[in-house]
């Protein structure tokens, strides 16, 4: 065996220990059975380095989330909102006790949530769609001036908008500086309009399962800036009653007794569900504006099992019938190319285990693509062989020169594939990104598996001397 | 050795005209279905509502469709394999609970049990956006591969020709959809990609043994060279087809409803590349490069020599060109040889 051969091999044989040592675990995870690996993901022991699979494949919720741009603070920039949204979306997540979510920016004012194996993403929507602004108002005692917008008021079915905000109709006819707030239970309270502490300034928040009048409430502190603001708010409206306004609706307007600084409580009619997200929400902080569900995708457990199912046993039966197929028509040649193909197909795995890829329907086309190719390669090189082999050459030269002509079709129409995935991982979304990434490391991989490693086969056969190679 | 192929020898070129004609009639039909029947879009593109569910014993698709007059709202019905149906309120913008919530309100009168599979729901804007960066990644790729076969062989004509192959896989891939109804959705745009690489591969394999022949032998006619180059491929482009096609039609007979309508997409792609690779890519090559005037003169010089040549052997010449008309135009091809050659 001359060096450079030897050297091949070594490459070779380190590259495929490699390969199996990032593959291990995740062979490992997905041999056990579901309900412990929800159970271990639940505990964060889900090795770093594995393949994931999408949503599509194992079941689960997506939801694509739009930042209301319009009600951003103009002294925010767009990316550290988005930032921002994110971290404190992840916040609430976490806190809720979904495994594996995966929360990512999508273009510029996207952001996509995947929660694997939530079924029912209700209660997860809800929690990451309240925007959780806290307000603290002061009730109007005197609502002379506000007679005409009350009457209104009351004459409206709607007079609030979606958001909970009092349609322009009703506020144009209020004195400056007021505005009408409605209540959990379909009432209203004529309140001032600018709040003179937020819920920005909150430090903290607790759970406090039986309030005073038996309700879960919701207790919190605030910071040294808040504590201070609501200390002046609180201690300048002695008697008057202070309206806890939560995303534009009333939980609770009770009297101010005494001077509050620190430590204050939400009480209301909530659930204890109510409550338990309102902590979450209001520890994590205030979303920098309010977030709109775009997209929705549940995808069932079962589904995706049966998906995966299927979709697996095809794809090894049609796998396997090319690698039949391949021997049968090329005889050991054939055989060399079959070798390269799984190598190729472990390559893919391994690699994408370590970016820690996300499997998905469309990834699996590129998956295909890919080693569609690596085939076609393989059968360049060994018609090429074929066409020298007919014309009497010796082993040596048919070898040579099946690789060397071959070459140069192999190589541009990968590098053409490749081309088209690197725009599609440009403009593509989700989906057709998972493809391009497939589909970019599966090219990648066969110019190395069904080049360099087919030919080192050959090289390493040659060197017993044989007559001749079936083709 | 065994071979499919023993070494051919067909005139690919021959027939160019009924490929023409066959590409023509194709892209007419294609052109009527999608101005009459159009394509069904999936609500990735259009948005709205989407509900499968599966019922736990067999209902007749008609019941389904008539308690579904209930919701109030037109909805799409599609059968999804055994006992499990498709509900698609399409560019519904109102909220997916609501939507869902409709939908199942009337399935329940039914009284037939069932589960809620799936359930998706895309905003207007999110179809928009997904359309328009789907269209850029596609201009952006053909450009690039008109660019970068240009670059390599030589011949702004050749990557043309290939992304009209390419096109050509694509919408022969859109009319069957148009023609059978199937909703595309993201995974047939995965595999609408997916062929589009094949095509180019194809085209590439073919591009590749052309330029070698005309390296090999500089004398040889564009149209010889192309039926030669075609004939040598024949075996690879076969058994690449055979075995990639072969793969697919285990996918879709037996790869479960998350890959069905891949595989078709596939399938129809593939059949139609295979025919593409012989019957277009190199035949629009030969036909354009006809075209070009830039080399007119030096066409006459050629066609000068030629007759000199008719002249000395007065009797081979008409004879030849009489029973071989292929080789009588493969001689006025001899100036689009050398104009690829430079």
């Amino acid at each position: 065996m001359s060096k450079s051969l030897a050297i091949k091999w070594i490459v070779i044989i380190v590259v495929l220990l490699g390969s199996l040592a990032l593959i291990y675990p995740n062979y490992r995870w997905y041999s056990k059975p579901n309900d412990e690996r929800v159970k271990l993901e639940a505990l964060g022991e889900r090795p770093a380095r594995m393949l994931n699979l999408g949503l599509d494949l194992r079941g689960g919720s997506s939801l694509l989330l739009e930042l209301d741009v319009s009600k951003l603070s103009t002294k925010e920039p767009l990316n550290e909102a988005m930032a921002r949204a994110i971290e404190i979306i992840r916040n609430r997540i976490d806190q809720y006790g979904v495994g594996e979510t995966q929360i990512t920016r999508q273009g510029d004012k996207w952001i996509l949530v995947q929660l694997p194996g939530v079924a029912n993403p209700a209660a997860a929507e809800a929690l990451i769609g309240k925007t959780a602004m806290l307000e603290f108002h002061i009730v109007k005692n005197d609502t002379t001036g506000a007679e005409k917008a009350i009457e209104k008021l009351e004459s409206m079915e709607e007079p609030y908008d979606q958001d909970g905000v009092l349609k322009p109709e009703i506020a144009q006819l209020l004195p400056e500086g007021y505005t009408i707030f409605r209540t959990k239970d379909g009432g209203y309270y004529v309140a001032d309009k600018t709040a003179k502490v937020t819920g920005a300034d909150l430090e903290n928040a607790r759970l406090t399962m039986y309030g005073d009048n038996g309700y879960p409430e919701v207790a919190f502190s605030f910071n040294a800036e808040g504590a201070k603001k609501f200390g002046q708010l609180t201690g300048a409206n002695l008697g008057k009653q202070l309206a806890i306004v939560l995303d534009n609706t009333i939980q609770s307007a009770p009297v101010v007794q005494s001077r509050i600084t620190k430590d204050g409580r939400i009480s209301g009619t909530f659930t204890l569900e109510e409550a338990k997200q309102l902590t979450i929400v209001l520890k994590a902080g205030a979303l920098p504006a309010p977030v709109h569900v775009i997209e929705k995708k549940t995808i069932g457990p079962t589904l995706g099992e049966d998906s995966i199912k299927s979709g697996l046993g095809a794809s090894l039966y049609a796998l396997l019938g090319i690698l039949v197929f391949m021997i049968i028509y090329y005889k050991w040649a054939g055989f060399i190319a079959d070798i390269a193909l799984v190598l190729n197909l472990v390559l893919m795995v391994a690699i994408m285990s370590y970016f820690s890829a996300t499997l998905t329907v469309p990834g699996i086309a590129g998956i295909i693509l890919s080693l569609a190719m690596a085939i076609d390669a393989n059968v360049l090189i060994i018609e090429r062989m074929r066409e020298e082999k007919l014309l009497g050459q010796p082993i040596q030269t048919i070898i040579q020169l099946g690789y060397e002509k071959a070459w140069s079709a192999i190589f541009d129409s990968n590098i053409t594939t490749i081309i088209v995935g690197c725009c599609l991982l440009q403009f593509g979304t989700g989906p057709v990104k998972g493809f391009a990434v497939t589909l970019i490391i599966g090219l990648t991989v066969s110019l190395f598996t069904a080049v360099f490693v087919t030919r080192a086969i050959y090289e390493l056969v040659l060197t017993s001397n044989p007559k001749e190679i079936s083709l | 050795m065994m071979t499919f192929f023993p070494k051919t020898h067909i005139d690919f070129l021959k027939y160019r005209k009924v490929y023409f004609t066959i590409s023509a009639c194709i892209f007419a039909l294609g052109i009527f279905l999608f101005a009459t029947k159009g394509l069904n879009m999936g609500i990735d593109f259009t948005g709205g509502t989407m509900v499968q569910v599966k019922f736990e014993q067999k209902v007749d698709m008609a019941q389904i469709r008539s308690a579904l007059v209930q919701t109030g709202q037109s909805s799409d019905l599609q059968s999804y394999g055994e006992n499990t149906y498709a509900v698609r309120e399409k560019g519904s913008e109102a909220n997916v609970g609501e939507v869902q919530a409709r939908i199942e309100k009337a399935l329940d009168t039914l009284n037939v049990p069932y589960v809620v599979q799936q359930t998706n729901f895309v905003g207007p804007t999110v179809g928009q956006n997904m359309t328009e960066r789907a269209a850029w990644a596609i201009i952006l790729s053909l450009v690039l591969i008109i660019i970068y076969v240009a670059f390599r062989f030589n011949n702004i004509l050749w990557g043309t020709s290939g992304v009209v192959a390419l096109f050509h896989d694509l919408f022969v891939m859109a009319v069957a959809f148009a023609i059978t109804q199937r909703e595309i959705d993201l995974v047939v745009v995965a595999a609408f990609l997916t062929v589009a690489g094949f095509s180019i591969n194809d085209t590439i394999v073919i591009f590749d043994r052309i330029r070698e022949n005309m390296r090999l032998n500089p004398r040889a006619t564009l149209g010889q060279l192309i039926n030669q180059s075609i004939n040598e491929t024949l075996s690879r482009t076969v058994i690449t087809s055979v075995t990639v096609v072969g793969a697919l039609f285990v996918l879709y007979f037996i790869g479960g409803e998350a890959l069905n309508s891949f595989s078709f997409a596939m399938l129809v792609g593939c059949i139609c590349g295979f025919y593409t690779t012989i019957a277009l890519t190199t035949p629009l090559v030969y036909v354009w490069s006809k075209g070009d005037r830039a080399d007119a003169a030096q066409a006459e010089q050629v066609a000068r020599r030629a007759e000199k040549k008719a002249v000395a052997k007065p009797v081979a010449a008409p004879t030849a060109s009489a029973e071989q008309p292929a080789q009588a135009h493969a001689h006025k091809a001899t100036r689009k040889s050398r104009r690829n050659r430079r």
